[in-house]
C-alpha cells in the first residue's frame, strides 16, 4: 500500500531577509504508512514543531513538498482544506485554546468546520468525548469549569471529533500528573484501534515512546538524525545523549548491569527487561 | 504571518543612533516633529527629508523594514490625500466636473500632507527601532521625573508602559498560535462577508482574553513575591548617562530647528 504520508527535502526558514532569519526544517525526508504509531523525539529547537505544523498545511514549506495519499498538499487550496481535516493536529497545551460556552460546542467546532450535517457532527462530539473519557454530564459544562487534565482533554476530543487518518500529538502529556498521563496515552491508542488511524506523538519521556511507539524519528539541529525502531534508535544511546536527549531509565539500568558483567542484552521497556531477567534466572537455575 | 509586524518592533545593532541616551533620542523626536510642522516650503523638507535619511542611513536599519512598517499607514495616506485634493479651494483649475473640482492648489497641499505624514512616522519608527522597549521607558520617565512634584506617577506610569510593551511580543507570538490550532480545527479566517469574519474572531479572541488574564495574574503574583512596591526609595541596575555623543546629537537638533525656523521666517 502506498504511504499515506510522503515528506520529500522539506525545509523552513523562518523571518527570511531579516535579522531573525532562522532556518527550522533542512532537507528532512520520510513517508509514514498508515496505522503506523510514530514517536518524534528531539530537544528544544531541533524543529519538531515546525516539521509538525507542515504536515497538515499550516505552514508553507520553503522547499520541498508533503504528500497526502500521493497528493500535493499545497496544489490548490481545497486540497489544503482538506489536509487540515484528514491530519489532525494537536498543539502543546491544548487547553489554552478553548473558547465556546459549552464542552459539546467547543468539540463540535472542527466537524461543523467540515460543513458535516447536525446529525453527524452530534454523532462525532460523542464519539469523540467517549474517546477521552468526557460524560455525558461533562458535555454540558463550560470547558473553564473544568480541570486541567479535563480540559486537555476536550481539546484532545476537538481533534478527534475531526476523524482525522492521521493524528499529530505535540506533547500531549506535558504537566500531567502520572494517572492523567496514561489516560491519555490509553484514549490516543484506544483512536488509534477504532480508525486504524497514523498516530505521530512528540513526547520528551523516552519510556513512553519505547513503550508505545513501533518507530521513531529524531530532530536534531534541523535535520532528521535518525529514523527507526526504537530498539535501533535507543542502540545508539551515546549519539542520542549527544544531542542532549536521554534512553528509557530501564535501559541505562540495563546497560550499567552489562558494564558490570552481567550477560544481558540492552532493553527498552519493563516487559522485555522481566522477560531477560526472568531468562536469566531461569539460566542460573539450569546452570 | 503576524510576527512579521513591525510596530514598534527594535533592531538590535551598535549604530551611533543605537547608542545616543534615550532620553537624546526622544528630545530629537520631539525636536524634529516640531521642525516638520514649522517647515512650510519645499526648500525646507528638503532639508527635513535629508536629515532622515542621514540618520536611516547612519542607523543601518534595512530600507525594506522601514518600507513594511509603512504598509499600515497606506489607508490613512490615500485618505489624507483624497480629502486635500478634493476639499482645497484654489485658482488654477486642473479639473472640474458635476460638483468635484481639482486645483493645482489642492493637489500640491494633498503631496505636502502625504510626505509629511510619511516623515512623521518614519522619524517615530526610527526611534523605536533604534531603542529597546525597556530604554525608551526609562527615558521617559527620567524626563517625566519632574512631574513627580505635582504628585504624577510617572514611575507606575512607565511600569505599566514597560509592562505593556513587554507583553506586546508575547501576545502576538500567543495569537499566532491559537490562530494556528484553530485553523488546525478548520476555522476560516480569510473568507466570507464582514460580519463572518468578525464572528470568525471569536475563537481567537477568547482564548487570547483568557490567557491574557492568566499572564496578568500570575505577573503581579510574581511581583508581589518579589516585593515590589512601586518608584520610592529603588535604585537601577543601568543609570542613563548622557555622553559627548548626546552632546553633539543635541547639536545638530537645534541647528536643524534654527535652519528650518530661519527658513520659515525668511519665506523660502
Amino acid at each position: 500500500m502506498a504511504p499515506i504520508l510522503q515528506i520529500k527535502e522539506l525545509s523552513h526558514v523562518y523571518s527570511a531577509g531579516t535579522p531573525f532569519q532562522h532556518t527550522a526544517l533542512d532537507g528532512v525526508s520520510f513517508s509514514v504508512e498508515r496505522g503506523e504509531f510514530i514517536g518524534i523525539i528531539g530537544h528544544t529547537g531541533s524543529g519538531k514543531s515546525t516539521l509538525m505544523q507542515h504536515l497538515n498545511g499550516l505552514l508553507k514549506p520553503t522547499a520541498g513538498s508533503i504528500a497526502l495519499d500521493g497528493v500535493d498538499i499545497w496544489a490548490n487550496k481545497k486540497v489544503t482544506r482538506q489536509a487540515r481535516f484528514r491530519v489532525g493536529l494537536v498543539f502543546q497545551y491544548p487547553e489554552y485554546q478553548l473558547f465556546e460556552e459549552t464542552v459539546y460546542k467547543d468539540i463540535a467546532f472542527g466537524p461543523k468546520n467540515m460543513g458535516l450535517d447536525h446529525k453527524e457532527v452530534d454523532r462525532r462530539v460523542r464519539e469523540a468525548a467517549q474517546f477521552v473519557g468526557l460524560t455525558e454530564a461533562q458535555l454540558e459544562v463550560s470547558p473553564f469549569d473544568l480541570s486541567g487534565g479535563q480540559k486537555r482533554r476536550v481539546a484532545i476530543a476537538g481533534v478527534i471529533a475531526m476523524e482525522p487518518e492521521v493524528l499529530i500529538l505535540d506533547e500531549p502529556t506535558a504537566g500531567l500528573d502520572p494517572v492523567g498521563r496514561e489516560e491519555i496515552l490509553e484514549n490516543i491508542q484506544a483512536y488509534r484501534r477504532a480508525k486504524n488511524a497514523t498516530i505521530m506523538m512528540v513526547s520528551h519521556s523516552m519510556s513512553d515512546v519505547a513503550r508505545l511507539t513501533q518507530r521513531l524519528l529524531v530532530m536534531n539541529g534541523s535535520k532528521l538524525a535518525m529514523d527507526g525502531t526504537p530498539e535501533q534508535v535507543f542502540a545508539r544511546a551515546d549519539e542520542l545523549v549527544e544531542m542532549g536527549l536521554d534512553i528509557p531509565e530501564i535501559t541505562s539500568v540495563f546497560l550499567r548491569l552489562k558494564q558490570m558483567g552481567l550477560p544481558v542484552e540492552p532493553v527498552y521497556t519493563i516487559e522485555q527487561a522481566v522477560a531477560v531477567l526472568k531468562a536469566l534466572k531461569e539460566g542460573k537455575r539450569h546452570a | 504571518m503576524l510576527k512579521d509586524i513591525t510596530l514598534g518592533q527594535f533592531f538590535p545593532g551598535d549604530s551611533i543612533i543605537h547608542r545616543l541616551d534615550p532620553r537624546t533620542k526622544l528630545v530629537m523626536l520631539v525636536v524634529y516633529i516640531v521642525a516638520l510642522f514649522v517647515a512650510t516650503s519645499w526648500i525646507s523638507y528638503g532639508v527635513m527629508l535629508a536629515f532622515l535619511l542621514g540618520c536611516i542611513l547612519i542607523s543601518r536599519i534595512p530600507g525594506k523594514s522601514i518600507v513594511r512598517g509603512m504598509k499600515p499607514m497606506v489607508i490613512i495616506l490615500v485618505f489624507t490625500a483624497v480629502l486635500n485634493v478634493f476639499m482645497t479651494q484654489g485658482e488654477t483649475v486642473w479639473l472640474r466636473f458635476w460638483i468635484v473640482t481639482i486645483t493645482k492648489e489642492g493637489c500640491i497641499r494633498a503631496l505636502f500632507m502625504v510626505v509629511r505624514i510619511l516623515m512623521l512616522v518614519t522619524g517615530t519608527f526610527l526611534l523605536t527601532y533604534t531603542t529597546s522597549p525597556i530604554a525608551l521607558t526609562d527615558g521617559l520617565e527620567s524626563l517625566l521625573s519632574p512631574l513627580k512634584k505635582i504628585r504624577m506617577p510617572v514611575h507606575e506610569l512607565s511600569m505599566m508602559m514597560c509592562i505593556a510593551l513587554r507583553f506586546i511580543p508575547t501576545l502576538i507570538e500567543e495569537t499566532d498560535k491559537i490562530m494556528s490550532a484553530q485553523k488546525a480545527r478548520g476555522a476560516d479566517l480569510e473568507s466570507g462577508n464582514l460580519l463572518q469574519k468578525v464572528k470568525a474572531l471569536v475563537p481567537i479572541l477568547v482564548p487570547l482574553f483568557v490567557s491574557a488574564f492568566r499572564r496578568a495574574d500570575e505577573l503581579a503574583t510574581a511581583m508581589e513575591c518579589r516585593c515590589y512596591h512601586g518608584g520610592d526609595g529603588r535604585t537601577k541596575m543601568k543609570l542613563l548617562r548622557y555622553s559627548r555623543l548626546d552632546l553633539e546629537a543635541y547639536c545638530v537638533g537645534v541647528i536643524l530647528l534654527a535652519g528650518v525656523i530661519c527658513l520659515a521666517v525668511f519665506g523660502l
